[in-house]
């Protein structure tokens, strides 16, 4: 009772059906090629329009080649989809950020860069790290395609309201630790799904001192501990983040709009469903080294005795080993998880005077145009290639590998992307999930290999 | 698809594995297709514990086992975790199954299952331990899922338990109806919120 999630959830609530959901009302959705086409063949079939064409922003990133995006997609299929969703947005008369567009990137990534996320808003994607916009103080989660026709067709959606859970993290991180990190802690410690039936509000002064980069990262993953989604309460870095952009409110809608902000705290006698607490102190750079993300470890650690012999099998590890000084075949710094220029400067800051080691290849995939614009303005683009290291154009890449962006079976990536699931980097592929900075560790050392050893 | 249900009898496929994800009920790969081609994602279901990389079956897999059919699956807990892809339901519901028992669901995929007319059904730990082991010992072992009554019945042991559905999920459930006929219907209080909010 009066956490911040009621409160924003509360302000929503169109309609109570009797011993069934809510009706809540959705202030953004966001739209990608991948789980839209047949919502909008529902809305086809009904004969019907979209309600609130202004709330509702499509663009294509899971299916865009990350090179020549001048040039037609090569895969007819990926093609079909990413035309889909532009001829979709022309028909119902939605704005459309199609590949090429200098506004294009990742859904996650763009939606928080152009202000379009804003504290105390209701925002929803077919897609389940729609819980990343969370980090702008909104209430913001993953569905179906069934419920992006539901949006499409009537701006709300029918759902059960989740049960609150706070996670209050204290203190200073380390040196060499990031909100990667924590959030690898926090799933190694729940689990997949010891959050699942939960909103998360992330709280305590570790999470206050995170940018906002870090905070997208560390809601971005709150799915990975089957939480609906997380968030963290808005404050001055989030007013400081959104002034100027784009959609942001300006002048005096803005000093209004920074006062309603202000208030979206969980009040003082706020009380959670759940609470848990955890000390910063305990963080070290983390590893995982299975095949889901809870599966993780302190990357100087060993492999736990109980964990699953299947996942073990696919990874090609054995219970009790270590993975420092594990080959290292390829690297992804990327996705909605770390496509970031916090995660561009961290990967950079590692890899400056050192030389890509032969043998890794490595895939930087910036989450935007805008990230890679600002590579550039800041010269990591150069400082990256003079250590062997090319920066890629935009979009979601090897995380889930629906474009060219595969990793062969059997081979090891260090992936700052959010899945390690059997396939997801491609059939057969090894995932170990890590930071940007244990990333470009690898990178130049083609090995696992603990970052603090190299800052 | 839309369909009425009532009461579904039938054997059961087994799948006692835990955190299964929706990257395994149907992969990436398989996500590009712009229709809602039941069939195909049905022929793609687990494809890659299914066949391996030149489609050959592969002979350990349940779904190739010709000792199990029906039309309910029974999975071990944390199903459908991972991606919200909406396809993982439609695989499931394109292949036959019309119920899936579980000790616990992941959320999105529980609410895309109830979207595409696929039962959800969540049991406690030991109900599905004694039907991991029923059906093991007997794969012609039968299920009764009742929904108008809300249970669930192992007709080998006549173990029976009552399950959640809410009455707006129920009523759409037993009426073939979705819930975006519901909100079409809603309009004027839409309308009245958005004029009230300010």
């Amino acid at each position: 009772m009066n956490t911040l999630f009621d409160k924003i959830w509360d302000a929503h609530v169109v309609s109570l059906i009797e011993d069934g959901p809510t009706q809540l009302y959705i202030d953004r959705l966001y739209c990608h090629e991948v789980t839209s086409p047949q919502a909008f063949d529902g809305l086809r079939a009904r004969g019907i329009k979209c309600l609130r064409p202004a709330q509702i922003f499509c663009m294509p990133d899971h299916n865009t080649p990350t090179h020549d995006q001048d040039k037609p997609i090569e895969d007819p299929v990926s093609k079909a989809q990413v035309d889909a969703l532009s001829r979709n947005a022309a028909e119902f008369g939605l704005t459309h950020y199609g590949m090429m567009s200098p506004d294009n990137g990742i859904i996650h990534v763009v939606g928080p860069e152009k202000g379009l996320s804003l504290p105390g808003m209701t925002i929803v994607c077919g897609d389940s790290h729609t819980s990343t916009h969370g980090a702008m103080g909104a209430v913001a989660f993953g569905i179906g395609t069934s419920e992006v026709e539901m949006v499409l067709a009537s701006q709300c959606i029918l759902q059960q309201k989740p049960k609150s859970m706070s996670i209050r993290i204290e203190g200073e991180l380390a040196p060499g630790v990031s909100a990667k990190d924590i959030a690898l802690y926090l799933m190694s410690k729940l689990t997949t799904s010891g959050a699942t039936g939960y909103f998360v509000e992330y709280r305590g002064s570790t999470v206050r001192a995170l940018s906002m980069e870090g905070r997208l990262t560390l809601c971005n993953l709150s799915i990975e501990m089957g939480a609906r989604g997380g968030f963290v309460a808005p404050d001055e870095t989030t007013f400081a983040y959104l002034k100027g952009r784009e959609y942001a409110p300006k002048g005096e809608a803005w000093d209004k709009a920074v006062a309603y902000w202000r208030t979206l705290v969980s009040g003082e006698d706020a009380v959670f469903d759940r609470e848990l607490v955890f000390d910063a102190a305990d963080i070290v750079p983390m590893i995982t080294y299975g095949t889901n993300p809870g599966m993780g470890m302190p990357i100087d650690g060993t492999i736990p005795s109980d964990a699953a012999q299947k996942a073990l099998d696919y990874m090609g590890f054995a219970a009790g080993q270590k993975l420092l000084g594990h080959p290292v075949d390829y690297v992804f710094l990327g996705a909605c998880t770390n496509g970031r220029i916090e995660d561009f400067r961290a990967f950079a800051s590692l890899v400056r005077g050192r030389r890509k080691a032969p043998g890794v290849t490595a895939w930087l995939v910036p989450g935007s145009w805008a990230v890679k614009r600002q590579v550039e303005e800041e010269g990591l683009d150069r400082v990256l290639a003079e250590a062997g290291f090319e920066v890629r154009q935009p979009g979601c890449s090897a995380c889930l590998a629906m474009n060219d962006d595969k990793i062969p079976a059997g081979k090891y990536a260090v992936s700052t992307s959010n899945r390690n699931f059997e396939g997801r980097q491609g059939p057969g592929s090894r995932t170990l999930l890590a930071s940007p900075l244990t990333a470009a560790a690898a990178a130049v050392t083609g090995v696992v290999t603990d970052p603090r050893t190299l800052i | 698809m839309k369909q009425k249900f009532d009461i579904i009898e039938s054997t059961c496929v087994p799948l006692p594995l835990e955190n299964v994800d929706t990257d395994q009920i149907i992969p990436a790969r398989f996500l590009k297709a712009t229709t809602r081609d039941e069939k195909f994602f049905g022929d793609n279901l687990f494809r890659d514990w299914r066949y391996d990389a030149q489609g050959n079956p592969k002979p350990g897999f349940v779904l190739n086992d010709p000792r199990y059919g029906g039309c309910i699956l029974v999975a071990g807990k944390n199903f459908g975790s991972g991606s919200s892809r909406e396809h993982a339901a439609w695989a499931i519901a394109g292949y036959g199954f019309r119920v899936v028992i579980s000790s616990f669901f992941a959320d999105i995929h529980k609410n895309n299952e109830l979207n595409n007319f696929v039962l959800p059904v969540v049991v406690s730990e030991e109900f599905l331990s004694e039907l991991f082991a029923g059906i093991a010992a007997d794969p012609g072992l039968k299920v009764r899922v009742d929904v108008p009554a809300q249970t669930v019945t192992n007709l080998a042991t006549g173990r029976s338990e009552r399950f959640e559905l809410n009455a707006y999920k129920k009523y759409c459930l037993t009426h073939a109806l979705d819930d975006i006929d519901y909100l079409l219907e809603q309009k004027d209080k839409i309308e009245a919120f958005e004029r009230d909010r300010k």
